[in-house]
């Protein structure tokens, strides 16, 4: 058998040393050295779907941008709606190139202080290159580097979480504010990256190692590698920068139109608008779906998509699911078979499997809903 | 019988002219929970250190090479039915393909238990 040679380099996080102790195996990731797994994916996979896990994710880049004018100039990079966005509010929003093409994708947030924003982790030097030349001088750019982000996911997050910080079980999906999680000040927000309710928590990286102990002393908290991440956030539906996402999708493409507001859509003003705006109006030529295989066999990302000897499209994410105990995918087809319950055929290894296109998420969102 | 292991962590085991081939447990354990394998079907030619089989686990598919140049024989359906058979009896139920050997003297180059062992401490 093979495997991937490491690459060198890589810089450590803050719960280094914390994941080891704990049985990580550790890979090199988005240039850090990440734990993929501790006991299995598997069993990650499903503890979190379960119960609650705990998801080091401080290779993320945290932003925090102000200054005077910061709404308008935020605006004119992304297709948000930054003006109607009230403290305590997050959004998912998407950075563009002059065609509207996918450079990142990222969440943000208003709190008192400025816009905060986390960016992937792969992405964030150029993501801050990017802003840095895209935003006017007036906006101060902090990367907060001095931050560890973790995020704690699964049905049962909020039950160990409001015993540390009191008031986040208060939070429903996609609101934020700070905290006081057993001592120090936290940056919570309910959302995250598996489809489950759960939270993002950001606090001084000095402060890492005791509030991951804290969270791993609740007895529904367990730590969940890199792994299981991503085989939550496919079943979830959720696309991943760099795989299902990059500079030759534009945001109607990957069937992400629900960040644009109407009044981006009617007024423009963000990078590669015209496109993006029709492809929006008319419907893009190609689109983002779901896949479920026949039989137990996974496409992985790369397997070309065929209808009959025409190949219409690519797998941009494949694996077996854990909780569906069946292989699932995520890919781009042309819009023409692009239609729920089409049936098509993935090339893995010369042999053809049989796949029909399914409504993403795989596994139903569990988010907790404002009234 | 003789049994052999390669540096891919493959192990075969040898009983005159033929062999059944599988992967160690040392490697089902670095894969993780294995939910598809795909086999050689009998008949087919191995060369010593070409594809011979892939395995599929939740995040990842891994080739597994042919030990030794030679000529399937069979291939164990039970892994069809049951991938996971590889987690638990990686070096028993779970085989994977059986040839005739081609060339006895590609056995000389793979190590015993002792060694592998020792390799596998110092990975």
């Amino acid at each position: 058998m093979s495997d991937e040679e490491p690459a060198d380099i890589v810089h450590t996080l803050p719960l280094d040393d914390w994941h080891r102790e704990r049985g990580a195996r550790m890979v090199p990731f988005a240039g850090y050295q990440m734990p993929i797994q501790y006991e299995g994916i598997m069993p990650e996979h499903l503890w979190t779907r379960e119960n609650a896990g705990l998801f080091d994710v401080s290779h993320m880049g945290q932003l925090l941008l102000s200054g005077d004018g910061l709404d308008d100039a935020l605006e004119a990079v992304l297709p948000g709606d930054v003006k109607g966005l009230t403290e305590g509010r997050q959004r998912y929003s998407l950075l563009l190139d002059d065609n509207g093409g996918i450079l990142d994708d990222l969440m943000f947030s208003r709190f008192p202080d400025g816009i905060y924003m986390v960016v992937n982790g792969a992405t964030k030097w150029d993501d801050i290159a990017h802003l840095h030349e895209a935003l006017p001088e007036e906006i101060n750019i902090n990367h907060l580097d001095e931050r560890a982000l973790i995020a704690l996911q699964g049905p049962k997050a909020v039950d160990s979480l409001q015993r540390l910080a009191p008031g986040v079980e208060k939070l429903v999906f996609m609101t934020c504010g700070k905290f006081d999680l057993a001592g120090t000040e936290a940056w919570v927000s309910r959302s995250g990256y598996t489809g489950e309710d759960g939270y993002e928590i950001s606090i001084d990286a000095e402060e890492a190692e005791r509030v991951a102990d804290l969270l791993c002393a609740e007895p529904e908290v367990k730590p969940i590698g890199l792994g299981a991440r991503d085989s939550l956030r496919l079943e979830a539906g959720l696309p991943l920068y760099g795989h299902d996402l990059d500079t030759d999708i534009d945001p109607a493409i990957a069937g992400l139109g629900f960040a644009i507001p109407k009044r981006r859509r009617t007024d423009g003003g963000f990078p590669g608008a015209a496109t993006v705006v029709k492809h929006l109006a008319e419907g893009a030529p190609t689109k983002r779906v779901g896949l479920k295989l026949a039989g137990r066999q996974p496409a992985r990302e790369g397997a070309e998509i065929y209808a009959g000897d025409t190949l219409v499209g690519k797998v941009t994410s494949g694996g077996f699911s854990p909780s569906l105990q069946a292989p699932i995918a995520m890919g781009y087809i042309a819009a023409a078979h692009a239609a729920t319950d089409t049936a098509l055929q993935i090339d893995v290894r010369g042999k053809r499997l049989d796949a029909t296109v399914v409504p993403m998420p795989f596994v139903p969102h569990r988010y907790v809903r404002g009234s | 019988m003789s049994i052999f292991y390669t540096e891919e962590h493959e192990w075969i085991a040898v009983e005159g002219g033929s062999a059944t081939v599988g992967i160690t447990d040392y490697a089902q354990a670095q894969l993780g929970d294995i939910v598809f394998v795909e086999l050689p079907a009998a008949g087919r030619e191995l060369t010593k250190g070409g594809d011979a089989a892939v395995v599929e686990s939740v995040k990842a598919a891994s080739d597994v090479y042919s030990p030794v140049t030679g000529q399937v024989t069979e291939a164990n359906s039970a892994l069809e039915e049951d991938p996971s058979l590889v987690n638990t009896a990686p070096e028993g139920a779970a085989w994977f393909f059986k040839l005739t050997l081609a060339d006895p003297a590609e056995l000389e180059g793979l190590m015993d238990a002792a060694q592998y062992k020792a390799f596998c401490d110092g990975l």
